[in-house]
């Protein structure tokens, strides 16, 4: 994982790790937990950029980042403009 | 374009003398290109792809005189590369009208995702180009896939520019379902080839009660001013710039190409005649006489 986020080492009240396996723009991420989109936003270090995210298929508002939690499973596409014609 | 007639004090009205030069020329704010309700100075569209930076392609942007210029929606870089610059620096939303658009796609429903997620980018725009393409060797689109990607985004709000083949019953189809432009054909995406069928983009510009504007396969500016002078209401175009040995230049060419094709097919070109019979000095007067 190369994403920035700190990994959680310690084992869940359980006693096994429960990482949360997504598919973010057709490549498998692994996260210790379920950590909100807006986080996952800053630890891709695309805080504060122009972007938009579908997550399942549906699209997810910008202002509402804070307020989703990644699932594990889920299938994130996050988009930016580019040159086209 | 508004003539002025001269009237005599005896209430005769002559022929429509122009009296005086109107105060602006028509392009530059008497005839404006209207979209979804919406007026437009400049005739001609450009898109953002193939430039060396974005550096040249705000160069080229500008010296187009673009107000609408297409973009694409990609899948963002996930940390691998944090300090990418952005289009959207170069070309911010406040200064251009931006077209997202749908090339790369080929079914309805990804060109209808794609739109969703450029609408959210782009905080709520719904001015978009739907383009479904049939095939990657030709880019020809899937006129099939595009009436429906058509109807559901027409459904959903979006004001649909849509990029199709030079079939005017499937024009007029896609006019009908609601697209606020229709933009066929010149000839193929990319090929430079110009305005292969003249005589169906005259169909479709007759039918048309929306704009059409001739999207893809310009070449160079003979070929804007032609697509215009048949009476297109503008001209998209991208290759034609950026591929060009100086993109800056050609774009400025492109800009002088729709007014000059505009004015033109505004002033109504002279009829054509196999034999002039109609020499343009006085046929007497002359020191030897005519055979």
């Amino acid at each position: 994982m190369d994403s920035g986020l700190r990994q959680n080492d310690e084992s869940s009240i359980y006693g096994f790790r429960q990482m949360v396996t997504i598919t973010i723009n057709g490549e498998r991420r692994e996260f210790a937990q379920a950590v909100a989109l807006a986080q996952l936003v800053e630890a891709l270090g695309l805080a504060g950029k122009r972007i938009a995210i579908e997550r399942n298929g549906e699209i997810v508002p910008r202002g509402q980042f804070a307020a989703h939690a990644i699932a594990d499973g889920d299938r994130l596409e996050i988009v930016v403009a580019v040159g086209g014609g | 374009m508004t003539r002025v007639i001269a009237h005599r004090s005896d209430g005769v009205q002559t022929s429509p003398i122009l009296l005086k030069a109107p105060a602006m020329k028509p392009h530059e704010n008497l005839d404006p290109l209207v979209i979804a309700g919406k007026p437009y100075a400049s005739r001609l569209l450009v898109g953002t792809g193939k430039y060396k930076d974005f550096a040249e392609t705000r160069a080229a942007v500008e010296a187009s005189g673009a107000q609408i210029v297409t973009v694409a929606i990609r899948r963002t870089n996930i940390g691998q590369n944090p300090n990418e610059p952005s289009l959207l620096d170069a070309l911010p939303p406040s200064q251009f009208t931006l077209l997202p658009n749908t090339a790369g796609c080929y079914s309805a429903d990804d060109a209808v995702r794609t739109l969703r997620l450029a609408r959210e980018l782009l905080d709520g725009h719904e001015l978009v180009k739907l383009e479904v393409l049939g095939d990657p060797r030709s880019l020809y689109p899937n006129v099939v896939e595009t009436i429906a990607a058509a109807k559901t985004l027409v459904a959903d709000g979006f004001k649909v520019m849509v990029y199709t083949s030079d079939d005017p019953i499937i024009a007029k189809q896609l006019e009908e379902i609601g697209c606020v432009a229709v933009m066929p054909l010149a000839s193929l995406i990319g090929s430079g080839m110009g305005i292969l069928n003249p005589w169906n983009l005259q169909i479709i510009i007759e039918n048309a009660k929306v704009p059409v504007l001739v999207d893809a396969g310009v070449g160079t500016a003979s070929d804007a001013a032609i697509a215009m002078e048949l009476g297109c209401d503008g001209v998209l175009m991208n290759t034609a710039i950026a591929a060009a040995k100086n993109p800056v230049l050609m774009a400025s060419a492109m800009k002088k190409a729709v007014e000059a094709g505009r004015d033109a097919f505004l002033a109504g070109r002279m009829p054509k005649k196999l034999y002039s019979a109609s020499p343009s000095s006085p046929t007497s007067g002359l020191i030897t006489p005519a055979p």
